[in-house]
Formats: structure tokens, sequence, C-alpha cells
């Protein structure tokens, strides 16, 4: 049975294996014969290493989940049971809070990677698309994990995130309630929080990291020339500018890991609260319902997208700001989906792009890093023309883009890949 | 490279902005867990002064005494309040209830008082306590304005008084049991003790992150020889003839 053109072991084992599973073919199609461009930078290390952070996340959170208790009364005082009677409890808990973190800083380096050089181009806007939705779910679980510490920020970030879907129209505050599972957030939204983080999204978030690499090794992989390495092939059919990713690319990314990890383990070990941007002081207080924190600042891998929400402030077409507030915050986020079909450029790679497109992505980095700033910051604290001029032109970038990337000049694109 | 290096850093920017500055004049404090005296001290103040009123409730007596380096029997026989045994936490006979009505607001467990205020304010706050005739207890804060706190380390440090109406600068009026040196000395024991029941992982976490980065600095030599190895092949072209 089975395709008999399938790569099967010779004998032994392995073989009585294949005959009844393909693994020596899956391991060829995604290891061993899958050929990847041989002009990976630096750029292309994040992928590798989201997918290490997913199994320390994975990992870190069962042990995580064995000492923990999901109930109101108990959930604050079993991370602290966690961080000092728990044999290397403290450990778990920090590799997990700041594996968080750096999901998202890899998750962003490598999404940018992609914006650089057009990954996101015909074939691979399915990867691209599977690539978004692992983004959203990890805000999901990002979210949902905040609020399982049961601290003061916990609980008013929460607070916050869930009051937007107040700002619907019609629905808006039955809808609140239904996700709180109560008149305020209490231990029954804790609870659901709960079988979310570990539960639910996980698997989705598996689902969809395994439909993203498999789209990745369908189209194969795009280079920072964003040329097709497929068209100039050898004899044998394999790419010329292609070498197998293992051995090759899984013993640069050994290297890349290291790097990261040394990074890793100096926050993990030396500075695990990210000096208040990834443990916020006032989580070192129990929720309490009845006394809101002075300055509640969401993690800061939301802050671009709060800022966005923020720099709404007039209402209009009888909305009041606050919704108008959470349409362009969803905006933002959803206007990366169809980036694909925005992008009108004749070349993929920001190598030959013209300076228009050049100039344009970087004021996209700039803005979206100075949003960040903004989100952190009271409003008050900032100049009030800052955001919403920000957010402009983060949405120029995408909204102009199919007029500046196809008027824009181009260098021409070699044939075979450079170094 | 260069650029990209450059857009890198731009990126990871909003990590390395530093948290929102407090408003009061905060005296600088550098905590010191190597020094046991100075914690072993600082539990003494913490058990003899606060406990009265405040747990530390996630912090257990025996933890403390292995982490300190204290004889057992002696932390059992001279720290441990009431009927607690060694290895219970550091908890209080005091309910909230009671404590609410005598306060205004029940006194806070001070587990995590370090890490949610920092040290720096609470060694600042344990010092800057002034007569005001105003307050229920007879006594202001200048860090806390209106605190609920009578200033019960009044006999140690003495009594200070507003210099000015703006009340820029405390100045001693009546000496206490303590010369300021003394109290100063006494205060940094107590807030350095309160920095390690915050954290008291801080004790091991930094000797085994710097054996692990010393571990990752020597794996990362082997890492990239073996990459530079293999892609000697990439380089000559010569893997394709091994496929």
């Amino acid at each position: 049975m089975g395709n008999q053109n399938r790569s099967k072991a010779e004998k032994g084992l392995m073989r009585w294996v294949d005959d009844r599973l393909a693994v020596t073919q899956a391991y060829e199609d995604h290891l061993s014969k899958y050929y990847a461009p041989k002009n990976f930078n630096f750029w292309y290390f994040f992928g590798s290493l989201a997918l290490l952070i997913l199994v320390n996340q994975i990992l870190t959170g069962i042990w995580l989940t064995m000492n923990y208790n999901p109930s109101a009364e108990g959930a604050f005082a079993s991370i602290e049971y966690i961080m000092r009677d728990v044999d290397y409890g403290w450990l778990l808990r920090y590799l997990h809070s700041t594996g968080a973190s750096a999901f998202f800083v890899v998750v962003y380096l490598h999404m940018f990677r992609g914006l650089m050089y057009g990954s996101y181009r015909n074939p691979r806007e399915l990867l691209w698309l599977f690539g978004m939705a692992i983004y959203l779910v990890l805000m999901a679980e990002a979210f949902m994990g905040y609020l399982l510490p049961w601290g003061q920020m916990s609980y008013w970030g929460a607070q916050v995130i869930i009051s937007l879907f107040g700002a619907i129209p019609v629905v808006g505050a039955d809808l609140q309630q239904w996700i709180r599972g109560d008149y305020l957030i209490s231990g029954i939204t804790l609870n659901r929080f709960f079988a979310l983080h570990v539960i639910a999204l996980p698997i989705v978030l598996l689902a969809l990291v395994v439909l993203h690499v498999l789209a990745l090794h369908e189209v194969g992989s795009n280079n920072p020339d964003g040329i097709e390495i497929k068209k100039n092939k050898d004899a044998k059919g394999i790419p010329l500018d292609g070498i197998p990713f293992h051995p090759y690319y899984s013993v640069k990314d050994i290297v890349g890991v290291v790097v990261f990890l040394f990074i890793f383990c100096v926050v993990v070990f030396f500075f695990p609260e990210g000096g208040g941007y990834m443990l916020e002081a006032p989580n070192f207080e129990p929720a309490n319902s009845l006394k809101t924190p002075d300055h509640i600042a969401p993690v800061w891998y939301f802050t671009p997208f709060y800022a966005m929400l923020r720099a709404v402030t007039y209402p209009l077409f009888g909305f009041d700001a606050k919704l108008w507030g959470v349409i362009v915050m969803g905006a933002g986020i959803a206007i990366l989906f169809v980036l694909p079909w925005l992008d009108r450029s004749p070349v993929k790679s920001i190598r030959y792009k013209g300076m228009i497109s050049k100039v344009m992505l970087a004021i996209f980095a700039v803005s979206f890093v100075v949003l960040g700033f903004c989100g952190s910051m009271a409003a008050s604290d900032q100049p009030a023309w800052l955001a919403p001029v920000a957010t402009t032109l983060y949405f120029v970038f995408f909204l102009a883009m199919p007029w500046y990337s196809k008027i824009d000049s181009t260098k021409p694109v070699p044939e075979r890949v450079t170094g | 490279m260069k650029k990209q290096f450059i857009t890198l850093l731009i990126a990871l920017m909003p990590m390395t902005v530093m948290a929102a500055g407090a408003k009061v004049h905060l005296e600088p404090f550098t905590a010191n867990l190597e020094d046991k005296a100075s914690l072993q001290n600082g539990m003494k103040l913490f058990v003899e002064n606060c406990m009265g009123c405040h747990s530390a409730k996630y912090q257990r007596y025996e933890r403390a005494a292995d982490d300190l380096e204290m004889d057992k029997d002696f932390v059992l026989n001279n720290l441990v309040v009431g009927d607690s045994k060694i290895g219970d936490q550091m908890t209080i006979a005091m309910s909230p209830a009671d404590a609410k009505a005598w306060f205004g607001a029940p006194p806070p467990d001070l587990s995590l008082e370090t890490r949610l205020r920092g040290s720096a304010w609470v060694y600042t706050y344990l010092k800057s306590f002034y007569v005001d005739g105003a307050r229920p207890w007879g006594v202001n804060n200048k860090v806390f304005p209106d605190v609920g706190m009578p200033n019960v380390l009044e006999g140690m440090q003495g009594i200070q008084a507003c210099k000015d109406e703006h009340c820029s600068e405390l100045e001693l009026v009546k000496a206490g049991s303590m010369s300021p040196e003394e109290f100063d000395k006494a205060m940094y024991d107590l807030t350095n003790f309160m920095t390690y029941v915050g954290e008291p992982s801080k004790m091991v976490s930094g000797k085994m992150g710097a054996k692990v980065l010393i571990f990752l600095a020597i794996l990362f030599v082997f890492a990239y020889l073996l990459k530079k190895e293999y892609w000697k092949d990439v380089k000559s072209g010569s893997w394709r003839e091994k496929h």
C-alpha cells in the first residue's frame, strides 16, 4: 500500500515503519532534502528561535500548571509558592514570563524580515496568513496568561481590554459579560482564561505552527534577494542556490540558538522584571477590584496597539471615540492580513526596491516603535499629537502601498542569489 | 549588516526605556544579599518592629534561617512569633478586620513590598516620618503622605519635624536611642532583609546564571566551529556530490 515512489529505508525496523508510515519520506521532505536558499542572513534565525520558545513555553507551562492554583483566592499565593517553595519554581516561572516577551521579540523581528524581503508575496500568501493567525492567537494567549498571576496589573489590564468589547454598539455590554462570565472580572473569568491559556489556545497555536511550516515547505523559503531558487535547478532537480536544511541550516541555527539563549538567560537570571516592562511592579500586589492603579500600562508587546486605541479622541458619525479607537486598533492588526494584496511592486526584496519603498518601510518601523513608546507611557506624559501622527503613518505605509509600490523605481533583480 | 543591526536596535528600543520615575526624591539603595550580618540584623528588626502589625506571609522562618545562615534553634527561640513552628510562614495574629478598624486600612503584607514599591522607596519611607499634629497618630510621612501607620521607629530614631512650611527637609528635634548613623544603618539592614524577602531566589539565581552563561559561551565556540566545518561544503559546493 501507499505511494510506491516514496523514499524508504533499505531494511530493518525503519523499513518496517516506512511500509506503514512515511517517516523517511517526511524526514527528507522537511529536513534532509528540503532545499533552502544558501544566502540566508541574520534575519533568518527568528523562525527557528520562535519554535524554540514555543517549546520552552509549553514545557515550563506544564510544570507551572502542576503548582498553580487557578482560583481568585489562591492564584496570587500559588505564584509565590512556586517562586519560593517549589524546587526551581522561580526558574520555571521566569523562563515562562521571559519566554513570553522573547516570543514577541522574535516574532516581531520575524515579521519585519517578511516585510523587508517580500516574503508575503506570491506564492507565499497563505504562509503569511497562517503566520498572522499565529500572531493573533499569540496575542490572545499572552493576554490570558497575564491574568493568571492575579496581580493588580493582571486584573486591571484585563479590565481595560475586556472593556473594549463594551464599545461595540448594541451587543457590547452583553458581550463583555459573556467574556467575563460575571458582572466583573472574577474567579470565574480567571478559571476560563486558565482553561483557554493552557489548553484551547496552545492546541490552536500548535496546529497553526504545523500549517505554517507545511505551507513554507510546500512553496519553499524566500531569501534576502526575493527570487525563486526553484527556477534554476541542477540535473537532479535540486535548486542550484539551495542547500539541504539539515545539516547546513540546522548547524547554523544551533549557533543562533546559543547566542539567543545567552541573551535570554541574562534576562532570566539577572533582570527577570525587564525594567518593569515584562513583570510590572503593581503586579506584586494581589488583584483588588476596589483599587485602580494610577497608571495602567499593558505589557510592552501590546503597547503599539494600545497607543492606537488611545490615539483616537474624537467622536465621529454618532459613535464615540472609544469605538473608533477599537476600530483603529483592530484595523491596525487586520491590515497586516491583506498585505500580500497591497504590494504591487514587480520585485519582492527591499534590496531591489526604490527609494520610496525604503523610506516607507523606515517610516513604518519608526512609527511602530514610537507607538510602542506612547502606549507604555501615561497619556499625559506625551505630546498629544504624537500617537495620532504615528498611527496615521503606520496606516499610510499599508494604504498607500498599492500606489507607491507600483510607481517606485526598481533595480534589476539578479538571476541567481547574491552573497 | 551594519544597517540591519541599527534596524534591530531601533526595534528593541522600547525595552530599554526606564520605568517612569517616582515623584518624591528617594535615597539611593543598593541591596547586599552577601552581607549576612546585615540581613540577620534586618530580620531581627523586622520581627521586633514590623510584625506587630505586618506579616510576611509568603516567607518561611526556616528558609530565612537557611539563607541567612542562622542557627534554627536560635531563630525558633528568639525570632519566631507566637506558637509558630520553624517551618511556618511569617504570619501574625492580628485579624485584618481589627486592623482595618484600628488603622483605617489593614497593614499590608510585606513579603513583596520591595518589589511593589522598590527598595529605595521602602528605605526612604522608613526614614521620612515627621511630626504632624493633624494626623491621628501625630505623624505624617514625606514619601507616603497621610499614611495610616504610626512611627514605630520613633524610639530608635527620635522625633523629626519639618524644617520649613514646605517641608522640603526634615530635622531631628528629639534624639532617639540611636545616633542618626546607627539609625540609617538599622534601616539599611531592615530594607536589605525586606529586599531578600521579596525575592529569596536572588540568593541563588546570580550564581546559577553565571554558570549557565559560562556554559553557553563555551558551547558557542563548539557550535560555531561545527557550523564552520559543515559550511565548508557549502562554500566549495562539494555537498552536491554527497547528496
